[in-house]
Order: C-alpha cells, then sequence, then structure tokens
C-alpha cells in the first residue's frame, strides 16, 4: 500500500481517482514510438492513393500509377506495350510476358521446326523433354497415367508401339488437337448368343489365348461376312484400322478386354464376348486444340511419339 | 457558451458508454459493408462474357457437389498467378462465379483447383474416378462416392429450388415475360433451359442425352454431378475476349 502510494507521486496520473484513492497512472509513450506511428498513418494515405483501396460512387479508385512502385507495364493482346495502375491481372499479364520471352528462344524454334527436326535436334529434344514432362503430367496423366502406362479397361497405353488412331507424329498431333471418341456397336442386337460365342473364340485363337477350335473355325467365318462385317473397321486380317480407331486383334495388347487380369483361359474368352455383345460407347479423348497453344501441343506430339513406340 | 468535454462523463456513465461503443463499431462496419451494394463494377462487363445460370440438370449437381463436401478440398478460383494459369488455366472471373449460391472460391486446396475442370476429362474418367478415385490417380487421397452411381436423382423439389434461386437474383423465369428477356440475353435454347415451369422436363431430357454416367436405367446423382463439372469454367469463350478490357476492368 505504501510502496503504490509513492509510485503515484513519482508518475503523474490521469486525475481520475474511484472509490476514494483508485488511481489511473499516464506513462507517455516514448518519441520514438509516437512518431512511427505518425508516419505509419502518413503510409496508409500514400498507400491509399497509389493502390486500388477506397470504394468511390458506383466503382472504387484504381490508384495512381507511380513509375517504380505501383506502375505496371504489360504488353496487350495486339502486342502493344501499355501501362496500367496496379493490379494483380496487370502483374499477371507482365509475369506472363516476362516468361515468354525467355521461352520464346526454345517456342519459336519449335514452331519453326518440323516434328523430326524437333525429334532430331538435341537441344530442342531436350527442351521437349522437360517442358513435354510437365504439360504431360499436368493434363493428360490423370487418364494416360505419369509413365503413360494407361489403364486397361479405359485409357490407352502409351508407352508401347500398338496405336489405336495412328503413331506418326500427324496422327498424334490430330488426336491431340481434335480429340477421339471411341465406337464399337453392340452386336448382341444382331447376333445371337452362339455366334457371340464363336466371334470371341476367333478372337481369343489370333493372339494365341486357348480357345475352342471348332468355335473359331466358324467365328472366322463371320469376322468376314456381311453379317457380323467385323472386318469392316478391324480389317481383313483383324490387324485393325488406324482411320477408324479400331485395335488390332492379333497382337496380345489388350484395352477394352479385360484379358491380362482373368486368370482362366474361358474368363479371357468371356472378356472379349462382352466387349462383343455390350459394345462400346467410350474412349472419349477430349480436344485440346483449345486449352493450349499450337507450340504445346507440337510439345507434346513429340514427347508422347518419343514416350514409346512412335511410328 | 462553452462544453468542457470530459472523458470522465463516457467513463462514469455506463449508458452513454454503451450507445458511443456501438456508434463506433457500426461506423467501421458500415464504411466496409455499404459501398459494396453500390460498386457494380466488380461483375466484368466485357464483350464476349456472357455467363448464363446453370440448367436444372447441372443445378442439381451442384447441390450434391455442395451435400458432399466437394468443397471442403477443391476450391473454384483460379488466381491471377502464372503457376496457377499454367496448370489450370485462364484467371477466374467474377461473372462466373455470379449465379453461385454459394459461391465456391477459397484458398485451401487438398485436391486441385475445378474452377475449369469442364472438358478437360471425359465423362467416363468423371465416373470411375468418381467411385475409386484411386483406380485413375494413384496416389490420390479422395474419398470413393461410389453411391452416386446407384442413387436415383431425387427430382421431386428442382422447381422449388429455382425459385429460391430466382428470390437471390439469379434469372430463372417464371413467367413470359421473364422468359421473353432471358431470350433475349441468352438465346432460345438457354433460355428454354432455365423456365421454372419446365424445370422437370429439363432436367430429365439432358440427362437421358448426354448419358453422362454411361448408364441409360434413369438419371442418378452421377448423371448430375458431371453435368455440372463438365460445365465448369466452360461458359467463357476467352478467344473471343480482351484480356486488356480484362485488365481494364480492375
Amino acid at each position: 500500500m505504501s510502496e503504490q502510494h509513492l509510485q503515484s507521486q513519482t508518475v503523474q496520473t490521469t486525475g481520475h481517482a474511484w472509490d476514494g484513492d483508485l488511481q489511473e497512472f499516464n506513462n507517455p509513450l516514448p518519441t520514438w514510438w509516437v512518431y512511427t506511428f505518425y508516419i505509419t498513418i502518413v503510409f496508409a494515405v500514400l498507400y491509399w492513393f497509389i493502390y486500388p483501396s477506397w470504394p468511390f460512387g458506383k466503382g472504387f479508385l484504381s490508384g495512381i500509377p507511380v513509375p517504380g512502385i505501383s506502375r505496371i507495364v504489360y504488353q496487350n493482346d495486339k502486342g502493344e506495350t501499355v501501362e496500367s495502375h496496379w493490379n494483380t491481372r496487370a502483374l499477371l499479364q507482365a509475369d506472363l510476358n516476362q516468361a515468354a520471352e525467355m521461352q520464346k528462344p526454345y517456342f519459336s524454334k519449335v514452331a519453326q521446326s518440323s516434328f523430326s527436326e524437333i525429334a532430331r535436334n538435341p537441344e530442342l529434344s531436350g527442351f521437349v523433354q522437360s517442358a513435354g514432362k510437365v504439360l504431360f503430367n499436368d493434363n493428360c496423366a490423370a487418364c494416360h497415367q505419369q509413365g503413360g502406362q494407361g489403364v486397361v479397361g479405359f485409357f490407352p497405353n502409351l508407352v508401347d508401339d500398338d496405336w489405336l488412331y495412328g503413331g506418326t507424329f500427324d496422327r498424334i498431333h490430330e488426336t491431340l488437337i481434335n480429340g477421339r471418341r471411341g465406337y464399337m456397336p453392340a452386336f448382341a442386337e444382331v447376333l445371337n448368343a452362339r455366334e457371340i460365342d464363336s466371334l470371341a473364340n476367333y478372337v481369343a485363337s489370333l493372339s494365341g489365348i486357348a480357345h475352342d477350335a471348332n468355335k473359331a473355325a466358324s467365328g472366322k467365318v463371320l469376322f468376314a461376312s456381311e453379317s457380323a462385317a467385323c472386318y469392316y473397321c478391324h480389317g481383313e486380317n483383324a490387324q485393325g484400322r488406324k482411320e477408324t480407331g479400331a485395335p488390332n486383334l492379333t497382337d496380345r495388347i489388350w484395352l477394352w478386354a479385360n484379358v491380362p487380369a482373368a486368370e482362366k483361359a474361358e474368363d479371357k474368352v468371356s472378356a472379349i464376348r462382352n466387349v462383343i455383345a455390350g459394345g462400346l460407347n467410350k474412349g472419349v479423348m477430349p480436344a485440346w486444340g483449345e486449352r493450349m497453344t499450337p507450340e504445346e501441343i507440337k510439345v507434346l506430339t513429340v514427347y508422347v511419339h518419343q514416350l514409346g513406340g512412335g511410328e | 457558451m462553452q462544453i468542457n468535454f470530459k472523458h470522465e462523463w463516457i467513463e462514469t456513465n455506463i449508458g452513454l458508454m454503451l450507445v458511443l461503443t456501438m456508434l463506433a463499431i457500426s461506423v467501421g462496419g458500415l464504411v466496409e459493408i455499404a459501398p459494396l451494394f453500390f460498386i457494380d463494377k466488380t461483375v466484368e462487363k466485357v464483350e464476349g462474357v456472357n455467363v448464363r445460370p446453370y440448367t436444372p440438370l447441372e443445378q442439381r449437381g451442384r447441390d450434391i457437389y455442395i451435400r458432399e463436401g466437394c468443397y471442403t478440398c477443391h476450391s473454384q478460383m483460379i488466381r491471377p498467378f502464372r503457376d496457377e494459369k499454367l496448370r489450370y488455366g485462364h484467371y477466374s472471373l467474377a461473372a462466373e462465379s455470379q449465379y453461385d449460391h454459394p459461391f465456391q472460391w477459397g484458398s485451401k486446396r487438398t485436391g486441385p483447383d475445378l474452377a475449369r475442370v469442364g472438358g478437360k476429362y471425359s465423362n467416363e474418367w468423371h465416373v470411375q474416378h468418381l467411385i475409386a478415385p484411386r483406380s485413375m490417380v494413384p496416389e490420390s487421397v479422395m474419398p470413393n462416392y461410389p453411391w452416386l452411381q446407384t442413387t436415383l436423382l431425387d427430382q421431386s423439389d428442382i422447381a422449388s429450388r429455382m425459385k429460391a434461386l430466382r428470390a437471390v437474383g439469379v434469372p430463372y423465369s417464371l413467367t413470359e415475360a421473364e422468359r421473353e428477356a432471358n431470350i433475349k440475353r441468352f438465346g432460345e435454347s438457354v433460355a428454354a433451359q432455365l423456365h421454372i415451369p419446365d424445370a422437370n422436363r429439363n432436367l430429365v431430357a439432358p440427362a437421358n442425352l448426354g448419358n453422362y454416367d454411361g448408364n441409360k436405367a434413369g438419371v442418378s446423382e452421377m448423371d448430375a454431378v458431371v453435368a455440372y463439372l463438365q460445365v465448369l469454367g466452360t461458359m467463357v469463350d476467352f478467344s473471343k475476349v480482351n484480356e486488356d478490357e480484362l485488365i481494364r476492368s480492375r
């Protein structure tokens, strides 16, 4: 009690007194602190005028472009250099301009070179390896998987030399730009169960899967007949037709019928039978022509081509 | 006459202190909130940007998206940064979420941003990915949503849902005059989708036509969710928009 009395005598008080003797000390802030506080007020006022801040009328004040602080210079769609007040969209545009400038030596060469020139040129193919990998992982890997191995039953493998729509540079390029849509009619509507079973055995025989030879023989006749007309898409020798995206049936590579996962021979035949009976209305690849720049698609074309078995 | 203001008046009068405290707080609130009702610059009025409300099927997909809590891991807002542009596409516009109630912006992502996922993958991928995400993306931590494929979509209350959205400003049409206005604004085929009296028909017909879930029997919740995902970020054709105008609109 006596100590507090002493302090109240040495430190200035606000002069208030509650309940008779409760006093409030008045300790002024240090001078440096007070001036720092004033500086922050000045800073805030300047900031309000330089950067977008105050609502004003039906819009807001967008700020004064001050060179070196809040002015952003970028190139617009027409390639003209324009300046803007500070905003994140202009900032992004300037950032993109800068990145494009850095990538230009590569992308302009990519734009000028043919696919095979890109693949042969060590510098450009190195660029394709790194830029293509990023593009592939961001856009393609969700379906074709990170290594390009695909998923049996859903999305084709890109690292082997089996191509549905063709593995030449031009065909890959076309696939990327326009996308693809797989289709096979459901033959349960036109053939009976016995005929479908024969066809399945014939298709199994083409890639050396255990099958019933008699059924396969009649399946072979059906395959080339007008009633089933399998040859029309898969080709007379069943090696597929890249114009229609019909797969090669003789190469032991399976996409739609999950033959590799079936352990017993009869299950393998049955997997084939299901596809023939039910047909396919899937195998959709989205079109990337509008999502990426022509140069990016070119880089991806070469990247996919060199993944495994480009033709 | 001179009034000698003393702070002590406030400090010793709790009623006055209460009134003045509330006054001080409401000034802070009003300065921040009130201008938002008058700013009409937020939604970009730029040529080529004409965003339409969701169709009944897409709207039901959106409701399921919210019901399943997709937003706890996925944002729908591409920020104007280079890395986001490279991965997800053009930055999101305010115009693109003007009919979103509630909006799906966010800064917390466990999964990728979905603002422009529309058209990026096939319907088939979406269906398989929603049923079993790890069969498509091995490192994914997303839960399985197999019931979407097996649960039929509740179609009973679509008109009420659209009326509720209309009450908060989404231009779904109830009267003939509103329908005419929508035709002028969005074109004939879109306006037909936005007409509340036709809501149930508009829910079923596109689902059967699009067959989003790959199963022709009935309209499943999967149909609605995939229809919604496939429209995200596709309403603005950026090849027809002048980037400079978008920058100037800020």
